[in-house]
């Protein structure tokens, strides 16, 4: 199952999770993991190559022309290299940490929401931490990058919560009115930001920040997203937990789980993750509703089997976007949060309103 | 009058006394510092309250017919889609004629254009989620609140491809304000809202049969289809009327109808649709009263009524009044 193939970029760290073994877990094993991961292993990787030869594409399209020809030219200190070095290899990094991590914590939300329409971008998640970065902007505009992260962290995590406490209190919990909640909570954290937004005159700014962007990621300026990727990784590994705190409270307790902890623990990786995405390049809507769902269709529903699919996938998604905005309107570009807003709202109503629709 | 409204019925009490307080607010925002320059003060704020005047009776009334046709007290045009439908439009406009020749069109050709794409945008939601047997009502919300934010990327993947100045243009279009209506725009809004109001009050009647249920209403004798149909096109007039004029208000009519059959506490329109109105015009005047006085115009009315709708509706939900 090897998915490197010999001229790819040797960065993509997608394929890595189809080869790590599960880590041993104190909670319920899976059910016969090994029996029924097998056969979708090979596609996996199939997956992953599509992945790789998108994030070869993604290295090549732009303004500066990069051609293998331009590379392999023996030359010292090249533009070419330069272009790819600065610029090509940390956007495209970017694009597939982002996506990744977008969608993973797009899964674990659905799982601690036990809704499947619920995503970073429909619990109120981005939009509290895009308030939390306004804060930032207005009070203290000299803070470091990393401590403008964790503000907007904090702020995510506290919107999130209020979104939980909300769900719990209301009556009929049909699963379309999870979403129909947290959208409108995301309304109100937005008309909250706009109206400092527009007391700073900082409207036009506030409309680039939250757009997800990746044309001003250099070298320097997108690490912080490995942040992301390692919370990507530390949910995989407890991924086991969040497939139990998924079947429901009383579930959790009984397996002698501490399921307020795992909520936590679950809230704690969106949140940082979305902030992260958020303070880094921008929201990137309905990756983490569209993406998982589609996997679920595809692989069912244990977390430890489905997120190196999410992953994946999330990639994908966001590097087809991302391809998409640069090629339609060259030599400018469509961000890929817009790309990913239409697409994903196109695909999020198709999902909505076909007819076999799982919605209860 | 006073003594009559005593004896009157309480509703028909609560009535007057919503009519007087949007009155009072009239009157309060007519001559509050006005410094005595009567000759500039009296029209030019005179204009601003014939927008409110025009604009809480179009959100009202179309919010509260738009609900009986759907059944359901959740429901508003905006949240459907309507208002991001007018900013896709407005962007569109302007990314492909540029502000220069926007601003030089005639604004009641554009108008014209603008309402025509609504209502027939209104037909098409309206068959396609209506009309295909009876669909969640879930799932309608749903669909509408995913309908805006699928005109709303469109529109900012239009946005984010023009230039600053011409953003602030379409910026001023976006944010509700009561302060630089049209004269020709207001002119021409007016004969339409008058023009489907005397259509909609042939239908008042039906309407109460209607807010009865489809089944209940049909039994009744009621051409249930035609009548939701016209209805629907009075709705999506008075929305591009609204949205025309001060640009996208989404959780107003939601907050105004909701509370107008709270106080009112009858099915009947002719009770319902007043209050709605009187509550609108207090809103709107009382808001940009606040908002004048005491933010110096450093806010806009649309965040705010965004706010308070947005916990209205939970609020809603909370109550469990989504069945």
């Amino acid at each position: 199952m090897s998915t490197r193939s010999p001229d790819s970029p040797p960065h993509l760290e997608a394929e890595g999770f189809a080869r790590s073994e599960p880590a041993p877990s104190p909670a319920v094993r899976s059910r016969a993991p090994g029996a029924t991961a097998g056969g979708a292993l090979p596609l996996l990787a199939v997956a992953g190559l599509a992945v790789l030869v998108l994030a070869g594409v993604s290295l090549l399209i732009g303004v500066s022309h990069v051609s293998w020809d331009a590379l392999l030219a023996p030359q010292e200190n090249h533009r070419a290299v330069q272009v790819l070095v600065i610029s090509r290899v940390p956007r495209t990094l970017a694009l597939v940490l982002a996506g990744m991590s977008l969608a993973v914590a797009g899964l674990i939300m659905q799982m601690l929401a036990r809704n499947r329409f619920v995503e970073p971008f429909t619990a109120g998640t981005a939009e509290s931490a895009s308030l939390g970065l306004l804060a930032v902007t207005i009070f203290a505009p000299g803070l470091p990058i990393l401590a403008r992260t964790a503000v907007a962290a904090g702020f995510s995590m506290a919107g999130t919560a209020l979104f939980l406490l909300i769900l719990r209190r209301i009556p009929l919990r049909s699963a379309l009115v999870v979403p129909i909640v947290g959208l409108v909570l995301g309304a109100i954290f937005d008309a909250t930001t706009t109206f400092f937004a527009y007391r700073f005159s900082l409207l036009q700014s506030l409309m680039s920040w939250t757009t997800g962007d990746f044309s001003s990621v250099l070298r320097g300026r997108y690490e912080l997203l490995w942040g992301a990727f390692v919370l990507t990784v530390v949910a995989y590994v407890v991924a086991d937990r969040f497939t139990v705190a998924g079947m429901g409270e009383a579930f959790t307790t009984n397996l002698g789980l501490s399921h307020p902890r795992i909520l936590a623990l679950g809230l704690a990786i969106v949140a940082m993750v979305t902030a992260v995405v958020v303070a880094t390049v921008g929201m990137i809507p309905f990756i983490g509703l569209i993406v998982p769902n589609l996997v679920s269709l595809i692989v069912g529903d244990n977390a430890r089997r489905s997120i190196p699919w999410v992953a994946v996938m999330g990639a994908g998604f966001v590097l087809v976007c991302d391809i998409a905005g640069r090629v339609v309107r060259q030599p400018y570009e469509i961000p890929v949060g817009t790309v990913a807003g239409v697409v994903g709202s196109l695909l999020f109503l198709h999902l909505l309103l076909r007819r076999d629709a799982r919605v209860g | 009058m006073w003594a009559s409204a005593l004896r009157a019925e309480g509703h028909e009490r609560r009535l007057l006394l919503l009519g007087g307080l949007a009155t009072l607010c009239v009157i309060v925002f007519m001559t509050v510092d006005a410094g005595g320059r009567w000759d500039f003060v009296l029209p030019f704020r005179g204009r601003k309250v014939a927008t409110v005047l025009l604009v809480g009776y179009a959100i009202a009334v179309s919010t509260v017919l738009f609900q009986t046709v759907t059944e359901n007290r959740v429901l508003t045009p905006a949240i459907m889609g309507f208002d991001t439908l007018y900013v896709l439009l407005q962007t569109c406009l302007l990314f492909f004629l540029g502000s220069r020749t926007v601003a030089s069109l005639d604004p009641r050709l554009l108008f014209a254009v603008e309402v025509v794409v609504m209502v027939f945008f209104s037909g098409v939601l309206h068959r396609w989620l209506f009309w295909g047997g009876r669909r969640s009502i879930h799932l309608l919300l749903l669909t509408g609140v995913v309908m805006g934010v699928l005109f709303r990327s469109l529109s900012t993947f239009l946005q984010r491809v023009i230039a600053p100045a011409e953003f602030a243009f379409l910026e001023d279009r976006f944010f509700a304000s009561f302060n630089n209506p049209d004269p020709d725009l207001l002119l021409v809004s007016a004969v339409m809202t008058v023009g489907v109001s005397l259509l909609g009050l042939r239908l008042l009647r039906t309407c109460d049969v209607l807010s009865l249920g489809r089944d209940l209403a049909i039994n009744l004798g009621v051409d249930h289809r035609r009548a939701v149909s016209l209805l629907l096109v009075v709705v999506a007039v008075l929305v591009s009327v609204s949205t025309a004029l001060v640009g996208p208000v989404t959780f107003f009519g939601l907050l105004v109808a909701n509370l107008a059959h709270g106080l009112v506490r009858s099915h009947r329109h002719s009770h319902v649709l007043p209050a709605a109105i009187f509550l609108a015009v207090v809103g709107l005047l009382g808001g940009q009263l606040v908002l004048e006085r005491i933010f110096s115009f450093g806010a806009n009315l649309r965040v705010i009524i965004e706010f308070l709708g947005g916990l209205m509706f939970i609020a809603l939900l909370m109550r469990g009044a989504l069945r």
